[in-house]
Formats: C-alpha cells, structure tokens, sequence
C-alpha cells in the first residue's frame, strides 16, 4: 500500500518585501485509500502545501521532506514527480491557447502510463468520463481551459483525475466558486476516482461545504503554516458551527 | 503649402530649436507618406534616394548588412531550378524582361526591389490554366553565394486552379521580386518558403492582383537565413476578389525575419484576411511585422481583417509587430485589426508538467499548437506534415 509522507516541512516565498517563511514545520502522513481534509482560514499555508507537495518553482522548501513510498519527492521534477503518482487539481488552471483538449489528455496520458493509450478504448473511456462529468463532447475539440468558466476548469480538473489515476489526488480548493450543482457532480467526480482506483486525498479547503458531499476519513486545521489540531471527521462539525475563531485568537492582546 | 527646401539643403538651414526627426525628415524627398497607396514606385534603381536606414520602409531592417542587395549589380541570368518544376502541366518557361507578362502585377516601392528589377535579364513565368488543379514546386537551392537578382511571374488563367510552391534553400544573397496574377474567377495558392542556410541574405518583394470573384491564398513561410524580408503587397482589384494572406515565421538566435504586408481593397465586395505567426527564440531573435490594410473609396461591401501574434520563447528576442488599417469608404461590412506579443509562461509549464509531460514536450506542445493555425492553410497534406516536423527541428535546435 502507498504512503505520501510530508515531514517537519518548511517553505518559504520570495515576495516584494523579502523572504517570506509560509509552511512551519509540517507533518502528514496520508495512505492510500485515505480521504484527509486540510482546513484552515486564509493565508495558513494550506495552498503552499499543495504547491509544494507538486513542486510549483515558486515556493523553496527550507528544510524537511516529502517521502512518496520512502522515495524523496522532493528531489524530483515537477513531471517526475506527476509520474510517480502525484495529481494536484488546481485552484486556477491556466489557459494553454493552441493546445487541443484532446491532445492534452492523450499527451498526459502517454507521459504518466509509458505509453499510449489503445485508440479505441481511450476515446471511449474519455467520452465517457466526460459524460458524468456532464461535459460537452465539443470540450475535446477546444484548447486547454481557454474560455472554460470557473465552474468548467474544475470539472476538467477532475476529468484529468480520473483518466490519469494517480495514487494521490492533492485538491486546492476545487469547491471554490462552484454552485450546489456543479459541487455535486465534481464531488462525484472525486468519489469515483476514490472508489476506482483507492486514491488517497488530500482535499483543501476552506468552508466545510464540500465536505458534505465527500467524506473525510481526517480532518486537519492548518493555522499559521502548522497543523494546529486533528481528528475525525466531528472536527468538521465543529468547524462548521464555531467557524477559526478560537485559532485566531491572538496571544498576549490586553 | 509646398515645401521647397530638399533633402540635401535641410541640414544647413535648420531653425533653432527646430531639427528634423530622425525617422524621416522635413525635406521634400522625405515627406511621409500619408496614404498607403500614393507611395512612391519605379523599377529604376535611380529613382530611389539611398537608403540610410532611417527610412519608415527600412528603419527596423538591419540595412548596413544587405547594402549590397540594395546598391551593388546583381546577376540577373537564369538559375538552375530543380526538377519539380516541369513535370506538373503547368507552363514554366524563361521570359525576356520585356515580355508584356512583366509588370502586370506591380512596381517596386523601394530601392532594394527596383535594383533587383533592373538587375534581371530572364523572369521565370509560371502559368496555370484549364480546369484541373495544377500543382508547381519550384525548389530553389542553387544560387550559390554571389550576390543574385530574380524575378518570377505567376499567372493563374480565368477560373483556373493552382497551388504553386516557392522554395528557397541553400546558400542565397537574393534580391527578388514575384509578380502574382490571379485572373478573373480563378482560385490560386502561392507558398513562398524560405528555407536558406544560416548566412543567407534575402529581401523579396510580392506584387499580386486578384481580379473578379478570383482568390489567393498567399503564404509566407520563413525558418532559415540570416536575414529574410519578404513584402507582399496584394491588390484585391476585381469585385468579390478573396484575399487570404498568412505568414508562419520562427526566429532563432541572431536571425532577423521580416515581413511587410500591404493589404489594399481596390474593389466592392472584397474581403480580406492577414494572419500572420511567429515564435522566437534565443539571443538576437528578432522579428518584423507590418501590416497595411487600405480599404479604397470604391470598395464598398468590404469585408477585411488582419492580425499578427507572436510567441516568446525566451529571453534576448525582439518582436515588432505594426499593425495599420486605412478606410476611406465608410460603407463596409467589417475591418479590425489585432496584434499581441506574448512570452511562453513559467504557468503553463507548471500545468503541463503537473501532468507528467516533461518540459521539451510541453514546450513542443504550445508552440505547434500555436503555428498549426497556418500550417494547416498550407493546403498541401505532405508539406504540412513536412512544415510540422521543421518546427520541431527549430525548436529543438535552438535550445
């Protein structure tokens, strides 16, 4: 069984104002089949983490590591790393102008299995992951996330989940932005990936809402770059009903 | 008001304060053009001033390294053209620079294009007539590197088809001018590809007129040489005349690809398309584009259209991109024009590489997907496979 292993990791950003140290020494361990929520108020550290686990250039781990199977993934390049089974679905996918959807998913294909996929199973297997996804069968002949509203790019993102299978799915808050009903099919989406192929998830996010729809097994809430609390999916709960307040709680105020 | 002084005498009577832009001066020989049209031509060498490089026609083109393009005598005799040219039923044949077929396209509007004129003793005529479809190629990869002058004339008769490939590769110092008549009803494709090796000079001027209900489809398609400008100026002079004209270039390190279009809708009912894309890549990749479209007072209806996009591939390139549109009907159907200049992202490659494609084939995959536009109105399944493949090889060779 696979384990994804984040230990005592530190990160920093380059911002305007100098180096800032964003992620302060966290631990994870998610297994495979495992469904682990990371929640916490904004500007915690939870999207650096999901950026860092994928390998974004942008974010300099200072020290730790991220073990994939005892493997160190950080010493891996950012497609390396996509190939020993690691998918991030992205908060803000980017546009690739000129650069069909059909091609796209067949060149990633291709690049995660080895090899290229049978034509005829793979059209088939995309028509049909696209159709519970409820996407348009004109989405093949369009170029990657061009044009795509809030709500498509993440459908698509969780269309790339699921023809690539990966071992781990680490989500950036696929929920933002999504109405109940585009939540609910993405949500899906996940649950079948989940039950397909035993994907451990690390599922971010900030509001307790998706969370209806995909049931964690962990929850964790990040505060100021560090896990501050764990527990089962009653931490949710609470969540919900208190919201971060008692996190937020500046020490020493009179 | 006239102006009187002239070019040589503006120097020594300057007023303080007063001084002549370096773009173009006050002097009577210098006065900017202000309609596209009404710009000077002759195919004497003699009627044009000399060029300095500051001219609005040269000012971004590296002169001082084609001086002898624009000034030396240039051999002007018959070359060796490679076999594809004969064997397709179309007429090639060498023509006296007397021949009537000469000059029925255009005239050179600078000094480069009319040495290249006065320069040539044969023209190659190329004509397509009958029914059937007409397929030419004529390779060109002999001119071996003395300084050369060349003039082709294509005609496509009434209601003809034709699809006429002009390459150039090898080593080539080339001054040259393509005349391309498209006669009423008739439907043309002329591809101009400029392959040459990495120190060939060449500037080419394209003269087409495209009659009644007539179309080209012109293509400029520059990868190799040192230095490559190539202007088409295309007339749509019968009513309902089509005019699709493209470009695909891409720049590597030290290359300078210009291209200078002139798009002018003579007629009614005329409708026009320029698109024209290219990529650089590595130190001193430098490309041109300009792009003039005229809608004249007598074309009414018109339909027009251009745009010009440019992909940076990395750091040290230059791109130029001009665009200029000119109306002087107010009843037209349509015309805009667009123009961006874009640098392949750190963002993509995050997002393709996310998804396990390394980084060489993320950067082949934006980058064909980007110039496929224009290959795919190539026209020609073998050459757009073969165009596909070249692209690569550019990629590839400059990284």
């Amino acid at each position: 069984m696979s384990v994804l292993e984040v230990k005592d990791l530190h990160v920093s950003v380059e911002t305007e104002q100098g180096t800032k140290q964003i992620l302060k020494g966290v631990d994870l361990t998610v297994k495979q089949g495992e469904i682990h929520a990371i929640m916490g108020p904004n500007g915690s550290g939870k999207s650096t983490l999901a950026y860092s686990i994928a390998g974004h250039p942008k974010y300099h781990v200072e020290s730790g590591s991220i073990l994939l199977d005892g493997a160190e993934v950080l010493e891996m390049s950012v497609d390396e790393r996509a190939r020993a089974g690691i998918f991030l679905a992205m908060q803000y996918p980017v546009e690739i102008p000129g650069v069909r959807m059909t091609d796209f998913l067949r060149t990633a294909k291709t690049a995660i299995d080895g090899e290229a996929p049978a034509i005829r199973g793979w059209v088939k297997e995309v028509g049909e992951a696209m159709g519970a996804l409820r996407m348009d069968k004109s989405f093949g002949e369009r170029n990657v996330n061009e044009g795509f509203s809030g709500g498509e790019k993440k459908r698509h993102e969780i269309l790339q989940l699921e023809l690539l299978k990966p071992k781990f799915a680490v989500l950036d808050e696929t929920d933002s932005g999504l109405d109940v009903d585009a939540l609910k099919i993405v949500s899906e989406g996940v649950n079948r990936a989940h039950a397909a192929t035993d994907l451990g998830v690390l599922l971010i996010t900030h509001y307790t809402r998706i969370l209806r729809y995909i049931k964690p097994d962990f929850v964790h809430v990040f505060v100021d770059g560090k896990v501050a609390e764990e527990g089962g999916p009653e931490l949710a709960e609470r969540l919900e009903n208190e919201g971060y307040d008692r996190f937020l709680q500046p020490s020493g105020v009179a | 008001m006239s102006i009187a002084t002239t070019q040589t005498s503006a120097a020594g009577s300057e007023q303080h304060g007063a001084r002549a832009h370096s773009d173009g001066g006050w002097g009577a020989a210098t006065v900017p053009v202000q309609t596209r049209s009404e710009r000077f031509s002759s195919t004497r060498h003699e009627d044009f001033a000399p060029v300095l490089g500051v001219e609005i026609d040269w000012k971004l083109t590296p002169v001082s390294r084609v001086k002898t393009l624009i000034d030396d005598e240039l051999d002007g005799s018959a070359y060796d053209l490679a076999d594809r040219g004969s064997s397709s039923g179309a007429a090639v044949e060498w023509i006296g620079m007397d021949d009537p077929r000469v000059g029925s396209a255009g005239t050179p509007e600078d000094r480069a294009a009319a040495n290249a004129w006065s320069s040539t003793q044969k023209a190659l005529s190329v004509t397509v007539s009958g029914d059937e479809r007409i397929a030419v190629g004529l390779d060109r990869s002999g001119f071996g590197s003395a300084p050369r002058a060349a003039h082709t004339v294509i005609t496509a008769k009434p209601n003809s088809q034709g699809h006429v490939v002009l390459r150039s590769s090898g080593p080539g110092v080339l001054a040259e001018n393509v005349e391309i008549v498209v006669e009423d009803g008739a439907r043309l494709t002329v591809v101009s590809l400029q392959e040459w090796d990495d120190y060939a000079l060449h500037l080419a001027s394209h003269f087409a007129r495209v009659g009644r209900d007539a179309s080209l489809t012109h293509i400029v398609v520059s990868l190799g040489g040192a230095i490559v400008r190539v202007n088409p100026s295309v007339h749509l002079s019968g009513e309902g005349a089509n005019g699709d004209l493209y470009g695909l270039y891409f720049a590597d390190a030290g290359q300078h690809l210009e291209q200078r279009v002139y798009l002018h809708h003579e007629a009614a009912h005329t409708v026009g398309r320029v698109n024209y894309k290219g990529a650089l890549q590595g130190d001193g990749a430098r490309t041109v584009w300009v792009g003039d479209v005229l809608i004249g007072r007598d074309a009414t209806g018109t339909d027009s259209y251009e745009q010009n996009r440019n992909l940076v591939l990395s750091e040290g390139t230059r791109a130029d991109s001009i665009p200029n549109l000119e109306i002087e009907t107010g009843d037209i159907l349509g015309a805009g024009h667009a123009s961006a200049t874009g640098r392949f992202d750190d963002e993509q490659l995050f997002y393709l590489q996310a998804r396990g494609i390394s980084e060489a084939e993320a950067r082949r995959l934006v980058v064909i997907g980007f110039l496929n536009e224009i290959v795919q109105k190539v026209g020609d399944p073998e050459l757009e496979s073969y165009l596909a493949g070249r692209i690569v090889d550019e990629l590839g060779a400059a990284s």
